[in-house]
C-alpha cells in the first residue's frame, strides 16, 4: 500500500525554489532515508508531508491532503521534527496525560514501559531533562502511538554518540514492523545506512537519487585501486574519484555503466560498498561542480 | 459537533479499513484546556494572590477599626456599608486582576508556541487548529470569569468570617452583619456581570490579542497596542475627532451601567439585573462579530505559521 505519493510538489518562498517538481512514492514498510545540504529542500518536503506548509502539484499521504487535513492525518502520522520542541514547561507526566487525552491511538502502558528503560521521572520538568533524555521521552511518546507512518527530522541533531545509536536500535527493535513506514533526514548519514531500506538524495529541490538499498549495493560499486592500475581504471570511466593516503578510490555506476563488472573491477584493486556519504558527496558534488562550470 | 465527529469517523474508516477510536472535540477541547492552564499557572494563582492580598489588607482594616468601637460605636447604616463596599472592592481586585492576566495570556498564547518552536510538537497531534485557538480563548472569556467568581465569593466568604471573628464582642451586631448582606443577590450580580461583561462584551478585545499573538513576528505587544494608538492619533490630526478612542473606551468602561444599572445600590441587587437591556445593545453584537472575525483569522494564521 502506497504511503506517500507526491507527483510535481512545488514549493517556493518568494524568489527561493524549495521544492522544484518533486516526485515521491513510499510504500509501506520502508523506510526511507532522505539525504541532502543544507538548504536542499529536505525539511520543506517533510513540511509539506505533514501539513505544515502550502505546496503546488499533487500530494497524498495515506490517501489524504495533508494541508486540508492535517489534524485527522496527525492520528495515523507521528513525526518529531528536531529534538528542541517537546514544550520546556511541561512535566513529563503532563506531557503523557496530554498525548493520552488528545490521542486516540496513543498507549500509555507502552509509553511507560519504555520510560522505565531511562532515568527520566515522572516528576521532572522537560526544561531540566538533557537534550538526550528530551530525545528518549519524545521517541517514547512517538513509539507508543501506533501510527502507520513516522516522520523524522534530524531526530538525533545534537546528541552525542551513545544516545544517537541507542535511538536508532530502539526504533528498529521495539517499534518497526513492515506495516509501519519510516521517513528520515539526517545529516549523521553512516548511522542510517544499515537501517534504511531506501535511499533519496535530494539537492536544491529536486531529486538527485532515489532507489532502494539493494538497487544501492548493487549499482554503485568502489574500487581502491592499486598504483599502477590508475590509468586503467580511469579508463572505464568512473563517476568520481577520490585520494585517500595516496591512494585512488574510484567509484563507479554500474547503473549508467553496465558493461563493468565486478570481476574486473577486482582486478584493478580491492572492491567495496561505497558508504552513502561517499555516494552523496559524488552525487551531489559533481552536480555542483558541473553546474559551476556551466555558469562560466 | 456530532455531524463533525460522524464525519470524520466515516472518513478514517474509510482510509483505515478499521474503525479507529478518535477522540471527540470536546475531549480535545477539554485536554488543551487543561495544557494551558498547566502551562499558565498565573491564570489561578495571580487572582488567588490579589484576594489573599485584600483580606490581609482587610484583616488589618478590621484590627484598626475594632480600636476605633470602643470609642464610637457604628450606626445600622455604617454597620452595613462595613461589608458592601468593601465586597465590591475585593470583587474589582480579583476581576481587575483577571483582566490583565487575561490580556497578557491572549498576546502570548499564540506567539510564545511558535517562539519556542513547541508548535511542531502541537501540531504533531490530532488536534485542530480550531480547537487549538478556541481553547485558548476560552480561557479569558470563560475560564478566568468563573475562577474569579468562585474566589471572589470565596473572599467574599472569608470577610465575613473575619469580621466576624475580629469584631466579635465590640459592640457590632455580628448575627445581623450575616443577614443583612444577602450572598446570593452579590453574587448573581457578580456573576452575571462577569459573564456578559468579561465573557460577552470583551471578546472582540481578546480576539484582537489572540489574533495579533498569531501573526506577529516578534514583540505581540507592540502590535496589538500600536495600531489603535496610531488610528487614534491619525483620526485627531486629520478630522480633529476621536469616534475610535470613544469607541475604545466605551468598549473598556462603558458599558459598567448597561447591564448593572445601580451599581451602587447594594441593596436591591436584582432589579439591576437587566439582561434585556445588555442583549438589545448593537454594541454588543457588532462586538461579537467582530470577535468572530479575529478569530477566524486567528485560526487561520495558526495554520500559516510555523516556528520563527
Amino acid at each position: 500500500m502506497t504511503v506517500i505519493e507526491a507527483r510535481g510538489l512545488r514549493k517556493a518562498f518568494g524568489t527561493t525554489i524549495a521544492l522544484d517538481g518533486v516526485d515521491l512514492r513510499l510504500d509501506e514498510g520502508r523506510i526511507l532515508g532522505i539525504i541532502g545540504p543544507n538548504g536542499a529542500g529536505k525539511t520543506t518536503a517533510l513540511n509539506a508531508i505533514l501539513g505544515l506548509t502550502s505546496y503546488q502539484g499533487e500530494l497524498r499521504v495515506l490517501g489524504r491532503d495533508p494541508w486540508a487535513e492535517r489534524d485527522r492525518l496527525m492520528r495515523d502520522v507521528c513525526f518529531i521534527a528536531d529534538v528542541a520542541v517537546l514544550p520546556r514547561w511541561m512535566r513529563v507526566s503532563q506531557a503523557l496525560d496530554y498525548v493520552e487525552g488528545v490521542h486516540p491511538r496513543f498507549d500509555r502502558a507502552k509509553a511507560e514501559g519504555l520510560l522505565a528503560k531511562t532515568t527520566i521521572k515522572h516528576t521532572s520538568k522537560i526544561r531540566h531533562l538533557s537534550k538526550g533524555m528530551v530525545a528518549q521521552l519524545h521517541l517514547a511518546l512517538v513509539m507508543a502511538i501506533d501510527a502507520r507512518l513516522l516522520v523524522l527530522d534530524e531526530p538525533t541533531l545534537g546528541l552525542d554518540i551513545l544516545f544517537r545509536k541507542q535511538f536508532y536500535d530502539s526504533l528498529l527493535n521495539d517499534y518497526f514492523d513492515r506495516s509501519r513506514t519510516i521517513l528520515v533526514t539526517t545529516h549523521q548519514v553512516e548511522e542510517l545506512q544499515h537501517i534504511l531500506t531506501d535511499l533519496m538524495f535530494i539537492d536544491r529541490g529536486r531529486i538527485v537519487l532515489n532507489c532502494s538499498m539493494e538497487e544501492f549495493e548493487a549499482r554503485y560499486v568502489e574500487v581502491m585501486v592499486q598504483p599502477g592500475q590508475v590509468a586503467a581504471a580511469r579508463a572505464l570511466k568512473p563517476m568520481y574519484e577520490r585520494e585517500v593516503f595516496g591512494r585512488s578510490i574510484l567509484l563507479f555506476d554500474r547503473g549508467t555503466n553496465k558493461n563493468i563488472d565486478r570481476q574486473q573491477l577486482a582486478a584493478l584493486g580491492e572492491v567495496s560498498t561505497p558508504s552513502i556519504a561517499d555516494l552523496f558527496i559524488a552525487v551531489v558534488g559533481n552536480q555542483s561542480d558541473r553546474e559551476q562550470g556551466a555558469a562560466q | 459537533m456530532n455531524a463533525q465527529s460522524n464525519a470524520m469517523t466515516e472518513s478514517s474508516i474509510q482510509s483505515q479499513g478499521t474503525a479507529p477510536a478518535a477522540v471527540s472535540a470536546a475531549r480535545a477541547m477539554y485536554w488543551s484546556i487543561r495544557r494551558e492552564i498547566w502551562e499558565n499557572r498565573a491564570i489561578y494563582i495571580a487572582p488567588l494572590a490579589a484576594a489573599a492580598l485584600f483580606l490581609f489588607g482587610f484583616a488589618i482594616n478590621l484590627l484598626a477599626m475594632r480600636r476605633h468601637l470602643s470609642a464610637s460605636p457604628l450606626g445600622p447604616a455604617q454597620q452595613n456599608d462595613l461589608l458592601a463596599t468593601r465586597y465590591e472592592l475585593s470583587a474589582a481586585m480579583v476581576m481587575g486582576t483577571a483582566l490583565i492576566v487575561g490580556i497578557f495570556y491572549s498576546l502570548d498564547a499564540l506567539y510564545g508556541e511558535r517562539r519556542d518552536r513547541s508548535i511542531l510538537f502541537w501540531k504533531s497531534l490530532p488536534v485542530s487548529d480550531l480547537i487549538t485557538v478556541l481553547s485558548k480563548l476560552t480561557i479569558p472569556l470563560v475560564i478566568l470569569p468563573l475562577l474569579s467568581f468562585a474566589i471572589s465569593l470565596a473572599t467574599q466568604f472569608l470577610m465575613l468570617v473575619l469580621s466576624s471573628v475580629i469584631l466579635a464582642g465590640s459592640g457590632v451586631n455580628i448575627a445581623a452583619m450575616w443577614t443583612e448582606v444577602s450572598f446570593f443577590h452579590v453574587s448573581v450580580v457578580l456573576l452575571y456581570h462577569l459573564l456578559t461583561v468579561h465573557g460577552l462584551y470583551y471578546a472582540p478585545i481578546y480576539g484582537w490579542l489572540l489574533m495579533v499573538s498569531a501573526w506577529a513576528p516578534r514583540a505581540p505587544f507592540i502590535w496589538a497596542f500600536l495600531p489603535p494608538f496610531v488610528i487614534a492619533v491619525v483620526e485627531k490630526v486629520a478630522l480633529n475627532t476621536s469616534y475610535f478612542l470613544d469607541l475604545l473606551e466605551e468598549r473598556l468602561v462603558g458599558l459598567q451601567g448597561d447591564g448593572m444599572a445601580s451599581h451602587n445600590a447594594p441593596k436591591d441587587f436584582t432589579a439591576s439585573l437587566i439582561p434585556h437591556h445588555f442583549f438589545s445593545a448593537p454594541g454588543l453584537w457588532t462586538g461579537l462579530a467582530l470577535a468572530a472575525v479575529f478569530l477566524f483569522v486567528a485560526v487561520r494564521l495558526r495554520r500559516y505559521r510555523g516556528p520563527i
